[in-house]
């Protein structure tokens, strides 16, 4: 895959998807020239996925998590797009899920990926409920291109089903070992944790973001798009003389890819 | 062959659902102890062996991480085990997921005809109660069945076949008491002025009209479609009003007449200009008595229809974000005191607030405002209101059907759901209502919906359509009787696509099945749009043409079913004529106790449903998603604050923004209609000022709630309350530009009926130039100064206090206009000059609860004197200081250094400065609020965190 300046990004819409138009503003902001298709128009001309240097599958209930969040367009994504979404990754193409879209690459098997045995899932939150929230992340930079930042974040989640699993929890520490954990959720103090509501879904380790083993695929269950801008933020009102027009914490994940690309 | 796939939580893995249920039984007060193991599942039928199901359960059907499966034929061979209830949805009810697992097995090459997902629940508990566990607690018998043990079917067969044949209703032979009987078996809710005027057009038409045609007419006429009685003559104070909502509420709008307004009281939402590129648009629709039936699919299919009002106005809209409120009687309501038929208010709010979670989670529209008012009137009969707002670009606000115009459906299939919606809603609740009305509760599905968007926005942009309108109340029969109202319709329902068979002409017809549009479709532009449906995998339907003949023409399979004339079904409705009074409840002084310390009041109040933390219901919405909200309903220190009004981005990269607020108050309506109108008027502007919306770009919409206005005290009471809207609206210059009534709010029971208390909701959006001048509620520094502007007067009737201490009486609060605005405007010009750090509204709880909201929202106390409030002289009496609830008043929190700026900007208004913000930074010593009474000594005095404790513990479900 040759690399140009505005690398090319696909972000990839399913019946359900709805976080489609401010993650391709997200990547537009960071400097991308984001396309927003129709899976089924990708379906149709798989081979046009060479043409991007980024796919992104945004957040949504796609198909209504019918059948369990991400579980159907993770089906129809490993049946008919499984050879071009490999040779797409093996020529260098970075992919990002995020929410529901970190949901689908995990439910089709392509996190965490590689050497690791067995399924992963992301289970029900343990508070049992959809939630919205802001919380903190610790960063593992190095690992992943998408995470390139080594000073803590803030973000917003909202999700019913984030708690990130493994069938053998070995499979986590080994992750973990191996620096794909690479964004974890994190108290007042900057430390990972299982506290609620600082962990709000109870994953394992206090796993955010994921990455494989190259760190080209990226999920993460926070929502990068929704702080691009300082305004975003949930405090923004109580800092008195910071510029309002500054940009979001969010930025850096998609800025991260493009960067890797230049 | 028939399967039931049985998942459940695998060893080791919580089971929440199990868990959640063993509590809310604990909760409805059956006894118990109960320990319920709940599992999901799937009834899967077709030509398929046990290894099939296996292979589909592995494949996709469970997720093997954390759940286990079993399979079993059904019927089952084994013993039936009578601790275990199954429970699926009803024939014909929508199920979504059966749906996708249908389509997805199929495309995966298993030979499936037939899914349903089914709920089981193993049960230990005293097996005597089990039946009222299943009805309370386990199912809802509207929308589903149950079974205790074993299975009761062999097959999933949906409907059966339909063999057409042609009814008439013989209305010529009738005499009243069969007219209205037909009425009333046919669940027409027509009154006999109208049953005759339809038997003497027919009789003029020598023919007896066909059960379609009395059914369009019954739809089209209903209260819930033609709002007969606000549009009506009203007799009242010796005077006749024609027309009640022109003369008020239309009339202030149209006297304004304000340049920015785009499309008022016409479009199925107000359309308001918001930049020189884009307008807005706005609407709150109700949904009360289905979702006292069924609060989930209720509330669910409520927002699901008023984001299609958004989705149909003008050439279609963006829905950018919802509101929703809830009345409600007091959760804590103990068990034994619910009438028979009615649901436990706790499970009516949290079915409510689940399914608009589930549906605006689902379109991806945040939730970002509502409210709770909780009244024991409410118990047999809800309020659900929901809306939405939506964004489109400027010249996209008006459409007109062309003849020739073909009649497009998109989007969901038309099943037996919803029927009778509209005139239902237009009827008295009763114990019976239940299993009478089962069929007019509709159950959604949001990604239908979310497809039907994504394809109307983009026909829009490229022009591919004439006119849209959304199927609600009525279905197809006012849908299609609407756009054609103007020309004529010939319509083919066979064409309809049905969810499964066996449905007469009429049931299609009238059907309210959700998510279906109605486009106005031009031949030459039907190419492209049936290749944008099929890209988007949304079905689209030719179901006949607009056509310049007058008339409403309905075939089946060629056979005439209906054949109405346009001006009949629009225009020849009887006029409803009722008569109004009013008599003001007799003046009952309040008793003011002479206890000084006033702390156990604050916190009481701080307890109440009303004003408590609503955190639990806001973040099970997503408010986020668009990346729109900038100001969260949640705000402060830790991101719980009560925010006044949330704001968004309508249009990204502009920083022009939208307040989005509302203002309800039942409490004041029962001593003063007039006063209670103009205060949640009041309220709503309030709310937006207080962030930063410029007041003079305030629009407003109207949801009346009344009871049965055919008691004239009743209409009495909405004839005032509307009266205040005008008067409100023209002072402060805030149009009201769509609005909504929804009458015979009743219950039956045992021979009496309950009407719910007048409810008026106000809701509006005021734009603010700059959102990144926005204030939130929270105290920000130490050393800040907080000053209160306006006026307090002594006006404890009806509020907050006078409720806990069971206290009827006294001055309801009163709206000062003149005052009002000159308020609003120094307020608004203060924020936009950055002379304010925080500002707050006061509302129920008066000056005591805002206060502490804005303490504990910000972590930091306050020493306030109620010294310098500024107050007219009867109401200098510190308990009156603290919680009267005067309208249009804000405090302010001032850096020492704009004191000055801001006292210039005040001048002559009635303001005064109460004290500071505390000294101890956030999360430090603990923080306390202290303030003093007239007489200097201690009248409050609490930590922050015993204030937050009383505040949240309420709904800290």
């Amino acid at each position: 895959m040759s690399t140009i300046a505005t690398p090319r990004v696909i972000v990839l819409r399913a019946p359900g998807t709805n976080c489609d138009e401010e993650t391709a503003a997200g990547w537009e902001l960071a400097g991308a020239r984001a396309e927003t298709w129709h899976v089924g128009r990708l379906l149709e001309a798989p081979q046009a996925l060479a043409g991007f240097q980024i796919l992104t599958i945004p957040g949504g209930f796609s198909y209504g998590d019918d059948l369990g969040a991400g579980r159907i367009l993770a089906m129809r994504l490993g049946h008919a797009l499984g050879d071009a979404l490999r040779q797409f990754h093996d020529s260098g193409g970075l992919i990002a899920g995020i929410c529901n879209g970190f949901q689908v690459l995990v439910r089709c098997g392509l996190l965490p990926g590689g050497s690791f045995p067995g399924a992963a899932t992301l289970a029900h939150n343990d508070s049992g409920r959809f939630e919205a929230r802001w919380i903190r992340l610790l960063p593992r930079p190095g690992r992943s291109p998408f995470v390139a930042f080594a000073e803590p974040i803030e973000l917003p989640v909202a999700h019913g089903e984030g708690k990130f699993l493994t069938a053998d929890p070995r499979a986590s520490q080994a992750l973990d070992e191996a620096g794909q954990i690479v964004l974890k959720y994190a108290d007042e103090h900057d430390r990972p944790t299982m506290d609620y509501p600082a962990n709000p879904n109870g994953s394992l380790l206090a796993a955010a973001g994921v990455c494989d083993s190259s760190g080209r695929i990226f999920g993460l269950m926070p929502h990068p798009e929704r702080f691009v801008a300082a305004i975003h933020h949930p405090r923004w009102t109580r800092q008195d003389g910071k510029d309002t027009s500054e940009e979001g914490q969010g930025l850096r994940i998609f800025r991260g890819a493009v960067a890797a690309l230049a | 062959m028939l399967w039931h796939l049985e998942i459940y939580p695998a060893p080791g893995y919580p089971d929440l659902v199990g868990k959640r249920l063993s509590v809310e039984a604990a909760e409805s007060g059956i006894p118990g102890p109960w320990t319920i193991a709940a599992s999901r599942g799937f009834l899967v039928e077709g030509t398929l062996r046990q290894e099939d199901i296996d292979r589909a359960a592995r494949q996709v059907l469970a997720d093997l991480v954390v759940e286990s499966f079993q399979i079993r034929p059904v019927p089952s061979t084994a013993v039936a085990d009578r601790s275990v209830v199954h429970v699926l949805p009803r024939p014909g009810v929508t199920d979504p997921e059966a749906e996708s697992a249908h389509a997805l097995l199929r495309e995966l090459g298993f030979a499936v005809e037939g899914v349903r997902t089914i709920r089981s629940y193993r049960i230990d508990g005293p097996a005597e109660q089990l039946p009222r566990l299943i009805k309370r607690v386990l199912a809802n018998e509207a929308v589903e069945q149950s079974a205790l043990g074993s299975l009761p079917l062999d097959h999933l067969g949906q409907g059966r076949h339909y063999e057409f044949r042609l009814l008439t209703v013989p209305l010529r032979a009738m005499d009243d008491e069969a007219l209205l009987e037909v009425s009333r078996s046919g669940q027409l809710s027509l009154n006999l002025a109208e049953m005759r005027t339809i038997q003497r057009h027919f009789a003029g038409l020598d023919r007896d009209p066909t059960d379609c045609e009395l059914e369009t007419l019954a739809q089209t006429w209903s209260e819930h479609c033609s709002h007969k009685t606000l549009k009506g003559k009203i007799e009242f104070q010796g005077r006749t009003i024609d027309n009640l909502l022109k003369q008020t509420i239309f009339a202030a709008t149209k006297e304004l007449g304000l340049d920015w307004l785009v499309s008022v009281f016409t479009d199925n939402a107000g359309v308001v200009r918001f930049d020189d590129e884009h307008d807005v648009c706005f609407k709150v629709e109700t949904h009360n008595h289905p979702s006292a039936i069924d609060p989930y699919g209720g509330s669910n299919t409520g927002i699901g229809g008023v984001i299609r009002d958004a989705m149909g106005t003008g050439l279609g809209s963006k829905p950018i974000c919802n509101t929703d409120v809830f009345c409600v009687a007091p959760a804590d309501l103990p068990a034994d005191r619910l009438p028979a038929g009615v649901l436990h208010p706790k499970r009516v709010l949290k079915g409510v607030v689940a399914g608009v979670r589930d549906y605006g989670n689902r379109m991806g529209i945040p939730t970002v405002n509502g409210a709770l008012a909780v009244d024991p009137g409410y118990l047999a009969n809800p309020l659900v209101f929901c809306g939405t707002v939506g964004v489109l670009p400027r010249g996209k606000a008006f459409k007109k059907v062309e003849p020739g115009d073909r009649i497009i459906a998109i989007g969901g299939r038309t099943g037996r759901d919803g029927i009778h919606g509209a005139t239902f809603s237009s009827a008295e609740l009763t114990g019976q209502s239940e299993s009478l009305s089962g069929g007019a509760v509709q159950i959604g599905n949001a990604i239908t919906e979310k497809m039907v968007l994504d394809v109307i926005l983009q026909a829009r942009d490229r022009g591919l359509f004439h006119a849209i309108t959304d199927c609600g109340a009525g279905g197809f029969s006012s849908a299609v009787g609407e756009m054609g109202a103007e020309l004529g319709a010939v319509v083919e329902l066979e064409r309809a696509p049905l969810k499964y068979q066996g449905l007469s002409y009429t049931e299609i017809w009238i059907s309210e099945a959700q998510e279906r549009m109605v486009l106005a479709v031009p031949p030459q532009s039907m190419p492209a749009l049936s290749a944008l449906c099929a890209a988007e995998q949304v079905e689209a339907t030719d179901l006949g043409e607009f056509v310049a003949t007058g008339r409403l023409m309905v075939r089946y399979h060629g056979q005439v079913v209906a054949d109405l004339a346009m001006e009949f079904l629009h225009q020849g409705q009887p006029p409803v004529v009722r008569q109004a009074s009013f008599t003001p409840p007799p003046q009952k002084a309040l008793e003011l106790p002479q206890r000084g310390d006033l702390t156990a009041d604050l916190l009481a109040l701080l307890g109440h449903w009303d004003v408590c933390s609503k955190e639990w219901i806001v973040r099970q919405y997503d408010h986020e998603v668009q990346g729109r909200t900038v100001i969260k309903p949640l705000v402060g220190w830790c991101d719980d604050g009560p925010g006044d009004a949330a704001v968004i981005l309508p249009v990204r990269g502009s920083y022009r923004g939208l307040a989005v607020a509302c203002g309800i108050n039942p409490r004041y309506g029962r001593l003063d209609p007039f006063a209670m109108a103009a205060c949640v008027i009041d309220e709503a502007v309030r709310n937006c000022v207080a962030v930063g919306a410029h007041p003079r770009r305030i629009a407003l919409l109207d949801n009346f709630c009344w009871g049965n206005t055919e008691r004239p005290e009743t209409l009495g009471s909405l004839v005032l309350a509307a009266q205040a809207c005008h008067d409100l609206a023209l002072a402060y210059k805030t149009p009201f530009i769509s609005g909504k009534d929804s009458l015979n709010n009743e219950y039956a029971h045992e021979g009496k009926s309950l009407a719910i208390p007048a409810t008026l909701l106000i809701s509006a959006i005021g734009q603010v130039p700059d959102v990144r001048g926005c204030v939130t509620m929270d105290f920000k520094e130490p050393g800040n100064l907080v000053v209160l502007v306006g006026s307090t007067r002594h006006e404890l009737g009806g509020s907050l206090w006078a409720a806990m201490q069971g206290q009827e009486g006294g001055n309801v609060p009163g709206v000062d206009p003149d005052l009002g605005q000159r308020v609003f405007r120094a307020v608004y010009l203060a924020i936009s000059r950055g002379l304010v750090r925080s500002c707050h509204d006061l509302s129920d709880g008066g000056l005591a609860v805002a206060l502490a909201e804005m303490a504990m929202a910000g972590g930091l106390g306050a020493a306030i004197s109620l010294r310098d409030v500024p107050c007219e002289d009867d109401a200098a009496h510190d308990l009156v200081l603290l919680f009267s609830e005067s309208p249009s008043r804000f405090l302010l929190e001032v850096p020492p250094q704009h004191h000055a700026a801001l006292a210039d900007l005040l001048g002559t208004l009635p303001w005064g400065r109460l004290g500071e913000v505390g000294s101890s930074p956030p999360g430090t010593a603990p923080a306390r609020l202290a303030v003093t009474g007239l007489a200097g000594s201690v009248v409050i005095e609490a930590q922050i965190g015993d204030l937050k404790e009383a505040w949240q513990q309420p709904l800290r479900w």
